[in-house]
């Protein structure tokens, strides 16, 4: 830097020289360009055979050879999505409105009670900190699955008979598997806030903290607005990771009518000789496309607010 | 302006004998009160009755409402499972562990290559369609990994498979049978190298992974980059340094604090995957690709051995905890924004 600063001439030159090197050699261009595109090819090339596979005609069981819109293409697979995917009397829509509620339900919660955690262990001085930061990064780093036997028996131990909706298993319903998602999903809430907080600069609240603002006062005025980007993104990341719950659900529910989205994927790959594969990849691009283009088109906003251990230094 | 500053810290100072500590820790306690509450009846509670229910028979005829207690049968399960002497196919601990650990090290390990190349590719100033490479890169992130899962599966079948379908296309041009194509990729029980003991369907999971994994390392990789500023490419050119200098010296320093974390977050992530070994090869030939989450799953969804399932699951939350022991030491992940 001093050497910078002392010597601007030399600074002057040394732009000049880069700005000429930026641009590189065209052989050196194709190169680049032929890697490039074979990168992106074997990127597309699932995606491409996912859809041109889910236009062939619901009378082909398997397609024929590798076409990208395969002979006498239709949008019949997708129709039949719609209608009733599976053997149960259940259609996509209905489908994807049990997958909804047990996403946004289990995304929300976790982020409205995790971001006022997030902020003590971020900010606040207290004696347990330390063991409870333990306790949330152990719990965080035990996988879901891991917890499945004693939510299934807890959670179906809680059974009512209620007078007007008959009898209540809350292991058997939308909202046991919320339950359930929750106990994981918390604790990554906690932890990605925390370290998402951990990036913001102090000085604003200490700033506020000298003008008299009570603790409460800069967690809701200064911490909140700032956190923003970071509550969006774990409220999605959560949400998708609801929208695509397999293991809870699959476990837990019995009933048709709480059929998910997963389980019905799950359960047309199961009976794979008798679905035919253009009705797979159909309900495959419909499950996958909304959380996928939200994705897409937030992609930036969703890797600045993951704090995996502090990506952003 | 002193004055008031030295108003102020008197004040400070008045107060702090009394507890600043006390205060703000109360503060804390009720900011934190809210999350431990809900985690204490669905997180924390369910976590000791695991430990509980790993000392006994628990099965599917302790389930119903009013069911006679399950028999504690003391360490029986542990030792079960891991003398592998659970009374189910397939099943050998000692293989199952290292296959799961050697499955998340190369993951990761190609990851981080691949993801750390193209993102120095892409980073190459003058590079045509460098925008809309970088956001065509982001696609495999942003699909499910269930549903990548689900498809790559049917990609992977030996008759009417994408991949099977596309090497017989490639082998025809240079005059190669199409029969010799058919190949079985996530069920063939010989292993492709006879060296070395894993199946095929490790293989074919691995290009799965790598297809789903390397992206979102270089989406990390790329904001590294990016935040090397010119200066000093510029000055080490100056001094006279190769374009290997410069990588080594420059790039990797600047790179090495972003992909640390994030190496140990993938190798936890891929460590419990549970799409790929469970939705392609399930878990086959013979177990061999089985990892110890979707073992877990299998001893509770199939065969209802919930004590059983229990003793798995507190086994595994050990391997887990010693390897974010590990992992912590390195990304000081419990270190406050303070002491950073």
């Amino acid at each position: 830097m001093t050497s910078v600063t002392t010597q601007p001439t030399n600074r002057q030159t040394l732009i000049q020289l880069h700005s000429t090197r930026g641009r590189i050699g065209l052989a050196r261009q194709a190169l680049l360009q032929a890697l490039a595109i074979l990168t992106l090819l074997t990127v597309l090339f699932p995606v491409v055979w996912v859809f041109s596979v889910s236009l062939d005609p619901l009378n082909r069981s398997r397609p024929q050879g590798l076409n990208v819109i395969p002979e006498g293409a239709s949008f019949d697979a997708y129709a039949q999505v719609i209608a009733q995917p599976t053997n149960n009397p259940i259609g996509f829509v209905d489908l994807g409105l049990n997958s909804l509620k047990i996403a946004l339900g289990s995304a929300l919660v976790s982020v409205a009670i995790g971001v006022s955690a997030a902020y003590a262990f971020s900010r606040l001085k207290f004696r347990l900190r330390e063991l409870l930061m333990i306790a949330i990064l152990g719990v965080l780093m035990l996988p879901a699955v891991a917890t499945l036997a004693p939510l299934f028996v807890l959670l179906n131990q809680f059974q009512l008979t209620l007078p007007i909706l008959g009898e209540f298993n809350l292991r058997n319903s939308l909202l046991g598997v919320a339950m359930a998602i929750i106990s994981g999903l918390l604790p990554f809430a906690i932890w990605n806030l925390k370290g998402y907080l951990d990036t913001i600069p102090k000085e604003l609240e200490e700033a506020a903290a000298v003008d008299g603002a009570t603790t409460n006062q800069t967690f809701v005025k200064i911490v909140l607005p700032l956190a923003t980007p970071a509550l969006a993104v774990t409220a999605f990341l959560g949400f998708i990771g609801g929208w695509t719950e397999f293991y809870f659900s699959w476990q837990f529910l019995t009933k048709a009518e709480d059929q998910t989205l997963a389980m019905a994927l799950y359960s047309m790959q199961g009976t794979f000789a008798s679905t035919p594969w253009s009705l797979f990849s159909a309900f495959a691009i419909m499950f996958a496309l909304p959380p996928a283009v939200v994705y897409f088109f937030a992609q930036r906003y969703i890797t600045s607010g993951l704090a995996i251990g502090g990506v952003k230094g | 302006m002193t004055a008031i500053q030295g108003g102020r810290s008197l004040a400070g100072r008045l107060r702090r004998p009394f507890g600043r500590g006390g205060r703000s820790s109360r503060a804390a306690y009720m900011y934190l009160l809210p999350a431990f509450c809900v985690m204490g009846i669905i997180t924390f509670y369910p976590l000791i009755f695991q430990v509980w229910m790993s000392f006994t028979d628990f099965g599917l005829q302790n389930l119903r409402q009013g069911s006679a207690p399950p028999i504690t049968v003391g360490i029986k399960n542990y030792v079960d499972v891991l003398t592998s002497a659970l009374a189910i196919p397939n099943y050998f601990f000692v293989r199952l562990l290292l296959y799961n650990i050697w499955w998340a090290i190369s993951n990761v390990a190609i990851h981080l290559v691949l993801g750390v190349a193209i993102a120095v590719l892409l980073n190459i100033k003058g590079l045509w369609f460098q925008k809309f490479y970088r956001a065509m890169f982001i696609i495999p992130v942003v699909i499910p990994p269930l549903i990548v899962a689900t498809v790559w599966r049917n990609m992977y079948d030996p008759d009417a498979g994408a991949i099977s379908l596309l090497l017989a296309g490639a082998g025809k041009i240079i005059g190669l049978d199409t029969e010799g194509f058919r190949i079985d990729w996530l069920r063939q029980v010989e292993d492709p190298i006879s060296f070395i003991p894993l199946p095929l369907a490790f293989y074919a999971m691995l290009v799965t992974n790598t297809w789903l994994g390397w992206p979102l390392n270089s989406v990390v990789a790329t904001g590294a980059l990016q935040s090397i500023p010119n200066e000093l490419y510029e000055s080490a050119e100056m001094d006279g340094a190769t374009g290997w200098d410069k990588f080594r010296h420059i790039t990797m320093t600047f790179l090495r604090p972003a992909m640390l974390p994030y190496a140990i977050y993938g190798f936890v992530v891929t460590f419990n995957l549970f799409y790929l070994a469970f939705f392609m090869s399930g878990g086959g030939p013979f177990g061999r690709t089985e990892l110890l989450v979707t073992q877990a799953y299998r001893l509770v969804n199939e065969q209802r051995l919930y004590g059983v399932g229990a003793a798995f699951a507190v086994i595994m939350f050990f391997i887990l905890l010693s390897i974010t022991l590990v992992t912590n030491r390195l990304a000081k992940a419990t270190k406050s924004y303070d002491h950073s």
